[in-house]
């Protein structure tokens, strides 16, 4: 989804540079549907995205699924910011799934990712905003049989000359009989609202335990159903034995669903009790045959051979051939889990001619649209509620929307509605990662000591091929999402060549917050250090001279390495390392500093973040999002590894697929860059940078250099034997 | 039957007394404020109170309750310190942890009423946050302590 990044940079600046001036603007918005989530006192519905009650209170129907990222309040403020309403009358609602709120950009589809929602609704919502605005402005101008162009909106009330007043609330009723505009003015001059860090919309639900997630959902009579799954991917069930699993009290029948065997039971703990009690045996296929192991010697292998070329400047293999002195290097990273904290599951209450499905989902229509085939109804007989999201980071955006179909093969079978739930382990090992991926890097330096060559292959599976995106997504056999940060990478290098193999294997894999740039980003940024201090060059320089046609990406880099101090002394045993990344249409900049005990053991205390990401809507959710993204990445690069031996997936839990707890928390500062550029994605580009910010800040603090994730104690003691 | 009481309400359930605390609250007394996030202790995400003392509800049999009080998110008033202090910082992102890490931070500022950093780390380490609002919830505990924060996270 990541590739559409530049696209909707495109788009938006040719709407945009119309939009600052307060120009008009075609309206193509369609009218607002009374079925599509019309709230209950609402009399002024002019567009599928706000309505307006006759108490002046703002609904905005958000068609983005809140995972944290904080769009039930961001794309509220783009409504609010031209509607002119009052900020404290402004509620959020969860749109359905329908055409009006598919996504702009990536095709008819209703999907949050990409770190796309802001940047893709920009344009929609102050549109939406502004026409309702300019209509509510009509209704109070006849009233008073004055000129609109008299009359101004402020904090939902119109005001006319002569200290004439009428609120939106009261203007409701009339504006709701008023023809749409054919086109609409936008504001011009200062924001109101844009660029303050104005409180979470969502937050009061969020700490009482009242907002609703998916795993919460409850209605009477409800079942809950637990999966038992082949051991390995691929397998499937021979045959089983369901009669102990049926004795255990509460547990009310036992189905085959093509995810393996479901108990169903009164509640989830007779569910997992009954499942203890299958007996199951498995036909394992070819997916028993996976290890990791096995397979990180055929990457490597694969690494020795060309690839598919992604980019090609100069002529990379001619220079390096001749070159005198050559860098060659290898870099591997393991799959990882999502493992968000509210482990998968689905509520299904499926009738005869209608099915509703209740899920934390960012895929809405795919899942819809699967759930509709397997239940044998029409798309418009299913509807799928979007709960709050407990953690997204990609993996409730499934091509293969699996929790969705598990659960409703389960309740074809049960005739009552039913929530299949994963426990941590079934989510752990049920699949989808991101990818394992293992790169050689060859280069040679000019007379400079800066890059002349540059040679990357690129070895891992292709999270689009066999996907319904595959057409769009793969060009001439490549995945843009599996070079993506590399072979874009913005450094003056003449001679670059990155290539790619993608490798098929039974483990399914997936979007990982940061998609491709979350190993690309490490290769790059950890490998130009290596070569920054093979000529004794200081790497944040090194970097800069290499930059100098990348303003932003400067910019950040530079603001980042003054608010650490870089260059400034420390204690001894500590070190910093810093790397800067561009990715969902920002660019972000990071300084680590860490020390690593006699044992091993890296203990990250600040890490310093600059972002650019063009146009602010809430600073206060850029600070959250760069932060948050900046544990996510910390937990991969210290802890993380999904790894498999004879098809079994070895993790489990949280004991075995650590992430970062308070203890390990380091500082984090992040400073905006203020900038009038399109806006770009916040959700992801703060994880990448943070591992290679790490990798080299441990080579700055103790001369060890990982080229491997994650940097364990282990590793690191045998880096620093080799010196 | 297995009577106890919850936020100062008498209950009575009738279920096996293995079953844990966790999906008694969730499925039988409609509480779904406290939530599921690893079944293994390892989490935090099911931290009520039991007795005034922070436990996991999800390895807690529900027969281990038997007469004990029991605290959860849900019995939290609107205006306590801790709440008010998390939404001064907006702790909350996806917010799937945070009643845990709420009732974690309830049950140290109740014991500890000035903790210091590494009182933070010790009580709070229990609960992970897969969003990474860690700073925000050691500047919220402190901000609700009436202490000056450290090395708390960034302010909003
Ligand atoms: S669900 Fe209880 S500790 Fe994780
Ligand atoms: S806020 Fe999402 S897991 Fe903590």
């Amino acid at each position: 989804m990541s590739t559409t990044s530049t696209m909707s940079r495109r788009q938006f600046i040719k709407t945009s540079a119309l939009a600052g001036g307060g120009l008009l603007l075609a309206c193509h918005l369609c009218a607002g549907r009374r079925d599509a989530a019309a709230g209950g006192d609402t009399v002024f519905a002019p567009n599928a995205f706000l309505r307006v009650g006759t108490d002046g209170s703002v609904t905005v129907i958000v068609n983005k699924s809140e995972m944290g990222q904080g769009v039930y309040t961001s794309l509220p403020m783009l409504v609010a910011e031209e509607l002119c309403c009052d900020w404290q009358r402004v509620r959020f609602q969860a749109s359905p799934v329908a055409p009006e709120y598919n996504h702009t950009q990536f095709g008819p589809i209703m999907v949050t990712g990409g770190s796309s929602s802001v940047r893709s609704e920009w344009n929609r919502l102050s549109l939406a905003g502004a026409a309702a605005r300019e209509m509510l402005i009509s209704v109070a101008a006849q009233q008073w049989r004055i000129d609109p162009a008299a009359c101004r909106a402020e904090k939902g009330v119109v005001h006319g000359p002569a200290d004439r007043q009428l609120s939106f609330g009261k203007l409701a009723a009339r504006a709701a009989k008023l023809p749409l505009p054919k086109e609409v003015r936008l504001k011009s001059g200062a924001t109101v609202l844009l660029g303050r860090p104005l409180h979470r919309l969502d937050s009061p639900a969020k700490i009482n335990g009242t907002a609703l997630f998916g795993i919460d959902v409850h209605v009477p009579g409800l079942l809950t159903a637990v999966i038992e799954r082949p051991p390995v991917f691929g397998g499937t069930v021979k045959n089983f034995d369901a009669a102990k699993a049926l004795a255990v009290a509460g547990v009310k029948q036992v189905v085959t669903v093509d995810a393996g065997v479901a108990v169903v039971a009164d509640g989830f703990w007779p569910a997992v009790q009954g499942r203890e009690q299958l007996e199951i045996v498995w036909e394992e296929g070819a997916g028993a045959g996976v290890s990791t192991h096995a397979m990180r010697e055929e990457y490597a292998r694969l690494a020795a051979t060309p690839g598919l070329v992604a980019r090609r400047d100069g002529d990379a293999q001619a220079v390096l051939a001749k070159a005198a002195r050559r860098f060659e290097v290898e870099y591997e990273v393991p799959y990882l889990a999502h493992a968000p904290m509210e482990p998968l599951n689905c509520f299904v209450d499926l009738k005869k001619d209608s099915c509703l499905i209740r899920t934390g989902s960012q895929f809405q229509t795919v899942d819809r649209n699967a759930a509709a085939r397997v239940a044998g109804l029409k798309p418009e007989q299913v509807s799928l509620e979007t709960t709050f999201l407990g953690g997204g980071f990609g993996r409730r955006a499934c091509p293969g929307s699996d929790f969705v179909i598990e659960a409703v093969q389960v309740a074809k079978q049960v005739g009552q509605p039913v929530k299949v739930i994963r426990t941590r382990t079934d989510d752990m090992r049920a699949g989808y990662y991101r990818p394992m991926w293992y790169d050689r890097v060859t280069a040679c330096l000019d007379k400079h000591g800066l890059p002349l060559a540059w040679q990357l292959r690129i070895v891992g599976q292709s999270i689009i091929a066999g996907t319904p995106f595959e057409a769009a997504m793969i060009k001439d056999g490549i995945d843009g999402t599996s070079v993506e940060g590399a072979a874009t990478t913005p450094y003056a290098i003449p001679n670059l060549q990155v290539e790619l193999h993608s490798p098929k294997n039974q483990v399914p894999v997936l979007w990982w917050r940061s998609v491709g740039h979350s190993h690309t980003a490490f290769v790059m940024e950890s490998f130009l250090d290596e070569l920054a201090h093979a000529v004794g060059q200081d790497p944040y320089q090194y970097r800069r001279r290499l930059l100098a046609k990348h303003p932003r990406t400067l910019k950040v880099l530079e603001t980042a390495a003054k608010k650490a101090g870089w260059g400034r002394p420390l204690p001894s045993g500590h070190g910093r390392g810093i790397a800067v990344h561009e990715s969902f249409g920002s660019f972000v900049a990071q300084v680590a500093e860490l020390s690593v005990d006699s044992t091993g053991h890296i203990k990250v205390h600040r890490v310093v973040c600059a972002v650019d990401c063009g146009r602010i809507v809430n600073p206060d959710t850029i600070k959250a999002q760069m932060e948050s993204g900046i544990v996510f990445g910390l937990s991969a690069a210290l802890y993380g590894a999904i790894t498999l031996k004879a098809g079994r997936v070895q993790q489990g839990n949280f004991d075995d697929y650590p992430l970062v707890r308070m203890s390990a928390m380091p500082q984090v500062e992040v400073h905006i860059i203020a900038s009038n550029e399109p806006p770009g994605g916040v959700g992801e580009p703060g994880v990448p940078p943070i591992a290679p910010a790490v990798a080299n800040a441990l080579f700055a603090a103790s001369g060890a250099r990982l080229r491997s994730l994650p940097m364990t104690a282990e590793k690191i003691t045998t880096a620093r034997k080799k010196g | 039957m297995i009577a106890f009481t919850v936020n100062g309400t008498e209950q009575q359930v009738e279920v096996s007394p293995d079953t844990p605390l966790l999906w008694v609250l969730r499925e039988r007394l409609g509480l779904a404020g406290s939530k599921f996030g690893c079944g293994e202790g390892l989490c935090g995400a099911c931290t009520v109170h039991i007795d005034g003392v922070p436990q996991r509800s999800c390895i807690t049999p529900v027969g281990d309750v038997q007469g004990k009080q029991v605290l959860t998110i849900e019995g939290i008033p609107e205006n306590h310190p801790v709440k008010k202090a998390w939404l001064a910082q907006e702790v909350s992102q996806c917010g799937y942890c945070q009643p845990g890490q709420i009732m974690s931070a309830v049950a140290l500022l109740a014991r500890k009423p000035k903790p210091s950093d590494d009182d933070i780390d010790r009580a709070m380490s229990g609960n992970l946050c897969r969003c990474g609002t860690y700073g925000r919830i050691r500047r919220a505990i402190h901000v609700a302590s009436g202490h000056v924060a450290r090395k708390g996270g960034p302010k909003p």
